[in-house]
């Protein structure tokens, strides 16, 4: 089977520091992938390098075959790449249902031009709710972001990576700044969502919940992927279990 | 009532020239501090075509083509720089622009364009289109607005980076709204030199720049009946009371700089918290 995303030998300099070394990867269709690893580990940066946000020095990713490294963000977003952001950005001068309406919108956003000559709506509104519902928040729909509490920003930023439709949901840290009540029932969301064909790359750092819902780890450390495979072998892999501890790695174990 | 007539001429000139600038920064969110350049351009192209023989309606398309090419050079500025920086290199703009024509005898130099010829139209005929063109460029304003592109712009304007990840094209959204307001602009500079028949460098310097901001951000940026309203406030003020026209950039600098302490979005924004709070 081919995979969903190839990225090869992603190398990603930051002045003298290398924040990504040679970190290859597969997602296949369907999967749910969790990239984790401790505290700038790079998985940020990764997620970022596959969206464009940054430019690797070397590597490539490819998405169905298609190599994304010369296109620009909003181009790698077309072509079906959905980011959920660690810090939730909704924009706060129109309802939750807007915003989302306006990522269900592409179509419509293409080219100026395009959205000069559309006007209607509704047809975005539906799928908004639509997205709104999946996530578990439509009765919100007609609120401000404003006013909202951090556990339903952070289902309103996933809302609106599916709005867009994507082949593959990008979420960095969906969790993080949840109680364990409010990560729980996102943690299952985000299952949900993966069981009706969404293949996910998610980063988070509540292991539980990522032992839970996630088939596959990839492991980075210091920029490096130390590991690779089903959570429970991974994480029972030395190299991780240093990786956490914050030990040398024993080889030899 | 020939001054009445040429007073709202020039009201709406103003009018034109503050929903043009609101197209940039009011719907966009791209801040102009040299938009008084594009009205120059628009002044500059009519008038030398009206000199060469061309009919003063036919001058009006260059008038507008002309300035949204620079204006969508200076768009590309816009795409390396922001806030802050574009504030200054849109003002760079505005004196490269007057530093250019003064030195260009070809324009006139410093003594400017005179004696250009009549329009055909009668002063009321003229004073009709004027206002005509400024209906027609807040209706454009408000479809724009109600459109998907005043979505995308408003998303711009809001934060852009999250814009991009959500699959848009900023660059291509900013340049638009660079070209259709400095367009426009363009277009009031046109009526502008064809109303008084004599334009010079001076007309289009820093201080029309910071005028024309004024209106925008003292009517509430974004807000069209606001706009225009603080336009026509604005440019009626100096001939009410003519001894603002001497301290002109004092009063419409402590005006941007009250609003901007006091009512950012403007007095649009001041009213709708004030019946907000008559409501409560």
């Amino acid at each position: 089977m081919q995979p969903l995303l190839r990225a090869s030998n992603v190398t990603m300099r930051f002045g003298g520091i290398t924040a990504i070394d040679d970190v290859s990867f597969d997602v296949m269709p369907g999967e749910l992938l969790g990239l984790i690893g401790p505290n700038g580990a790079g998985k940020t940066t990764m997620m970022r390098a596959i969206v464009g946000i940054n430019r690797p020095q070397k590597g490539s990713v490819v998405l169905e075959g298609r190599r994304l490294d010369a296109l620009s963000i909003d181009a790698r977003i077309r072509a079906g790449l959905a980011l959920s952001q660690q810090l939730v950005k909704p924009f706060r001068e129109i309802d939750v249902c807007d915003n989302v309406a306006l990522a269900a919108g592409a179509a419509k956003t293409r080219t100026p031009l395009q959205a000069l000559l559309h006007v209607d709506r509704q047809a975005e509104r539906r799928v908004a709710l639509e997205a709104l519902e999946r996530v578990g928040i439509a009765p919100l729909a007609a609120q401000s972001p404003r006013t909202q509490p951090l556990g339903v920003l952070k289902r309103l930023e996933m809302a609106r990576a599916l709005a867009l439709k994507p082949k593959l949901l990008l979420l960095d840290e969906p969790l993080a700044g949840l109680n364990s009540k409010e990560a729980s029932e996102l943690a299952r969301t985000i299952a949900d969502i993966n069981r009706q064909g969404m293949t996910i790359i998610l980063i988070e750092h509540n292991l539980g919940e990522v032992m839970r819902i996630c088939q596959r780890l990839v492991v980075l450390d210091n920029g490096r992927k130390i590991a690779d495979g089903p959570p429970q072998a991974t994480m029972n892999d030395a190299a991780v279990r240093a990786a956490y501890l914050g030990g040398e790695a024993d080889v030899a174990a | 009532m020939e001054y009445e007539i040429s007073l709202v001429t020039a009201v709406g000139i103003s009018v034109l020239f503050a929903l043009s600038l609101n197209l940039i920064t009011g719907l966009c969110g791209q801040i102009s501090l040299g938009h008084a350049a594009f009205f120059g351009i628009g002044a500059y192209t009519s008038a030398l075509l009206a000199k060469a023989g061309v009919p003063f309606l036919a001058t009006l398309p260059a008038a507008m083509l002309l300035p949204a090419a620079f204006g969508a050079v200076v768009g590309l500025a816009s795409l390396r720089v922001r806030a802050d920086f574009l504030a200054i290199t849109t003002m760079g703009v505005g004196f490269l622009f007057v530093g250019v024509v003064r030195q260009q005898d070809a324009l006139g130099g410093e003594m400017g364009i005179s004696a250009i010829p009549d329009t055909g139209l009668s002063k009321i005929a003229f004073m009709l289109l004027t206002v005509l063109l400024c209906v027609l460029a807040a209706l454009l304003s408000q479809y724009i607005r109600r459109s998907w592109m005043g979505q995308v712009f408003n998303a711009i304007a809001e934060d852009e980076d999250t814009t991009r990840v959500m699959g848009m094209d900023v660059p291509r959204f900013k340049l638009a709204a660079f070209a259709m307001g400095t367009a426009l602009a363009g277009l009031a500079g046109a009526l502008y030199a064809n109303n008084l028949k004599f334009i010079s460098p001076d007309s289009f310097g820093f201080v029309e720049s910071m005028t024309v901001l004024s209106m925008v951000v003292i009517g509430g940026i974004g807000s069209i009946p606001g706009v225009t309203a603080a336009a026509i406030v604005l440019a009626l003020l100096p001939s009410m009371f003519t001894f603002i026209g001497e301290y002109k950039l004092l009063v419409y600098g402590g005006l941007l700089f009250l609003m901007m302490r006091f009512s950012p979005d403007g007095v649009t924004g001041a009213l709708r918290r004030l019946m907000a709070r008559r409501k409560a």
